[in-house]
């Protein structure tokens, strides 16, 4: 802009200012506001995606702790049981819908047509309307903490993020909390199926000139498995939330067993969703790791036709694993086998995964900053996780444990100890190029060591918990079942945690008024969204790129040296 | 850019040629559709047979075989609708794209009756037993998808009659196509799945 007035003669210059003195501070702040709500620019949905997860993060983390409170001694009456009811509920809705899909969005909203040398996504209105229902939605269900109903304030959903039947059923859950529920999730989810769509469409008609398939980054790779995952995935849950209403509302009698409907349909359906759902918020956690471990190990990444192989493979066999969550519902052995194996079937694609990162890292420079190291302790988390996986997919193992602290240590350590971390390796590495300045190393390190060593104190104490046999989702428990030490130790883990969260939120802040100046390329990367300006311009890059391999700009950046030399 | 110019002697940069997306964005579309009518699907497969009370598919249920007649046809009128706009036939393109929406509503009517009947004369609501909630809840939402697809139709027949839809928008026209093309697929199931397998 400067440039450009002095460029201009001088009369015109005072005519600019004078009107620009005019305008009172009100109306820039309006007009600022305007372009933010009416944007359809990927990178500012991305960010606008990116900062309303992190709120929603931040209230159902704060969800999490008042449960620890609760759960920290034995007979405690800090929560009633049905606050409590409600808090789980809110609780891992919001985390799962609010927190997990949105910010995975907003991370391939920001990354992908950067990736790709678009200037846009597809459909940038669609975008924008994708956001706008997804938000709605999040809206809806937390004013359910007013309008819910019947009790009057306070009455959210408190039937368990899966919402089995019949406990929906107007009888057992009267008032609008459960609608609330239901309808929240409708809305984001056709925001979440406009988003699916808008990336595939994106990814395959939007690439710059010579980015073949095989010359995608795998992060934009594993975006669009998983939006081809979330297109058959969320539209399940769709479906089975329909039937929930017609039979609230028009009095069906989809899942009313007193007239010929079965309980059991549900479960199935939930979990149709429920299992895939997984693999849609860990996936992206995947794509993450891919580009930043290569960066700070300043290596290529290791075996990429087989990381591609192992996504796509884990996109199908997801689909065929659901049941294992109903090993205790008494299905017949032939069914329980077959979900057994095919559970233990996902294991193969996930270890050539966490395979090709080791090799990746093998022998490579390794640069321990703190996107690298989110992503190491993701590398070593998720392995324990997917453990703890087989060990729950055993169908005798699982009736054992099925339902207690061991399942929710489990998944824990998969959507914390992998997804949590990955995000917050995603948010350091692309800070920088989102908003122009680096975030705090300092405060990073300190933000990763206490969550580190919180989820660690948490959710390792949960496994004995399970198998000391406590239950999930109870509100209190007696003093003499042995398990008051541990569950004071999974509390103040959880305290920990929530201390890490906020010191990173301040460094969030902060980073953006008083952050060093980033730079173009900060991490010495390799794809294209490091070859235009932090922030980039409204239109991306000034002409069109061109690509010949997986890293163009290495290519770039060596020119005697390039990839595409090398790749077949 | 050094690797600019060494990049224009490779024949395959030559010719970059993408996708519609268009057409990519309607296909995920569609096959998130799928999903959705697939549970509906495996619902009402499941609970054939289990109404504790009457009445029955048997004793309530006519093959609506003028609706179904029409609406598979009307796949082959918007077909011809498509080729005629992409050869900048305009007053065959609108002929054969009201043809459709004709054939549309004429289903849409075949509907109307059928259920007026159910639920005048034989008192089968949603919530009379398991049969009526399944069956209006997946006529209902393939009769929705119809709605939606006779709308998108009319907007076009509309424009093209004010002559406001130049040939130009071919490809466009071609993804509204393909929802009709998919509704008219989903039929084939429901119709299956309700008046063959069901009854």
């Amino acid at each position: 802009m400067s440039n450009l007035q002095s460029d201009l003669p001088m009369p015109i210059q005072g005519t600019l200012e004078s009107e620009k003195a005019r305008r009172s501070r009100s109306t820039a702040l309006l007009e600022w506001l305007q372009g933010w709500l009416v944007t359809v620019d990927h990178k500012r949905l991305g960010i606008l995606y990116i900062l309303y997860s992190i709120f929603f993060l931040l209230v159902a983390g704060a969800e999490a702790i008042f449960i620890r409170i609760q759960l920290a001694i034995p007979n405690n009456h800090f929560l009633t049981a049905e606050v409590y009811n409600r808090f789980f509920t809110m609780h891992g809705t919001t985390m799962v819908f609010l927190v997990g899909m949105p910010i995975l969005f907003g991370f391939a909203n920001y990354v992908v047509p950067l990736q790709i040398g678009a200037r846009d996504m597809a459909f940038p209105r669609l975008n924008a309307l994708s956001f706008w229902l997804t938000a709605f939605g999040g809206m809806l269900l937390y004013f359910s903490f007013l309008g819910g109903g019947l009790y009057g304030a306070g009455n959210a959903p408190d039937v368990g993020w899966f919402a089995y039947a019949p406990l929906t059923a107007r009888t057992f859950s009267p008032g609008n909390a459960t609608d609330y529920w239901a309808l929240a999730l409708i809305v984001s989810g056709f925001g979440t199926l406009g988003t699916a769509v808008n990336i595939i469409a994106t990814i395959f008609s939007m690439r710059c000139r010579g980015m073949t398939l095989m010359r995608m980054p795998l992060f934009t790779w594993l975006y669009l498995v998983v939006s081809g995952l979330t297109l058959v995935t969320i539209t399940p849950l769709t479906a089975a939330q329909f039937m929930l209403l017609i039979d609230r509302y028009l009095g069906g009698h989809f899942f009313d067993t007193q007239a010929g409907g079965s309980a059991l349909v549900w479960v199935h359906f939930f979990w149709i969703f429920g299992h895939p759902e997984v693999y849609v918020l860990v996936l992206p956690a995947f794509a993450i790791a891919n580009e930043i471990i290569p960066v700070f190990s300043r290596k290529a990444i290791f075996g990429y036709p087989a990381m591609v192989a192992a996504s796509v493979g884990i996109m199908f066999v997801s689909l065929g694993v659901w049941a294992h969550h109903m090993f205790t519902v008494g299905m017949t052995s032939v069914t329980n086998a077959f979900f057994v194996l095919s559970t233990m079937l996902v294991g193969i694609p996930t270890g050539i995964k966490i395979f090709n990162w080791i090799a990746t890292i093998w022998g490579g420079r390794v640069r321990f900053q703190t996107p690298m190291l989110f992503c190491l302790g993701f590398l070593y988390q998720f392995l324990i996780a997917g453990l703890t996986g087989i060990m729950l997919s055993v169908a005798p193992m699982d009736w054992q444990l099925h339902n207690s602290y061991f399942v929710i240590a489990h998944f824990h350590y998969v959507l914390v100890g992998a997804i949590v971390f990955c995000i917050f390796a995603g948010l350091y590495y692309w800070y920088p190029k989102a908003t122009g300045r680096m975030m705090s190393e300092r405060l990073g390190k300190w933000h990763f060591w206490l969550f580190v060593i919180g989820f660690h104190i948490t959710f390792d104490t949960m496994h004995f918990l399970g198998i000391l046999g406590m239950p999930r989702s109870i509100y209190t428990y007696q003093p003499d079942r042995g398990w008051n030490t541990l569950n004071l130790i999974v509390s103040v883990g959880g305290f920990i945690q929530g201390i890490a969260v906020l010191i990173f939120a301040y460094n969030f802040i902060v980073s953006y008024f008083k952050g060093d100046v980033a730079g173009d390329d900060p991490w010495d990367a390799w794809t294209l969204e490091w070859t235009t300006s932090s922030p980039p311009p409204v239109y991306n890059f000034a002409e069109e790129p061109e690509v010949r391999s997986r890293r163009p700009l290495w290519d770039l950046k060596h020119p005697y040296d390039t990839d595409w030399e090398y790749e077949g | 850019m050094s690797t600019a110019s060494r990049v224009m002697d490779l024949p395959e940069e030559r010719a970059w040629k993408l996708p519609s997306r268009g057409r990519v964005g309607m296909l995920s579309l569609i096959i998130g559709e799928s999903a959705l009518f697939t549970i509906f699907v495996v619902a009402y497969i499941f609970y054939i047979g289990k109404s504790l009370t009457g009445p029955t598919p048997a004793q309530v249920l006519e093959v609506p075989i003028l609706g179904t007649i029409c609406l598979l046809s009307s796949s082959f009128t918007i077909w011809r609708s498509e080729h005629a706009i992409e050869h900048g036939r305009m007053r065959a393109f609108a002929g054969w794209l009201a043809a459709t929406i004709l054939l549309g509503l004429i289903f849409m009517a075949g509907t109307a009756i059928e259920w007026h009947k159910l639920i005048v004369h034989d008192g089968l609501t949603i919530r009379t037993n398991l049969f009526g909630t399944t069956f209006y809840s997946l006529v209902g939402l393939h009769a929705t998808h119809v709605v939606l697809g006779l709308s998108m139709l009319s907007v076009v027949l509309v424009l093209a009659l004010l002559d406001r839809f130049p040939a130009s928008q071919s490809e466009r026209f071609a993804v509204i196509a393909l929802y009709w093309h998919f509704v008219d697929v989903v039929w084939v199931v429901v119709f299956t799945v309700v008046y063959v397998i069901g009854r």
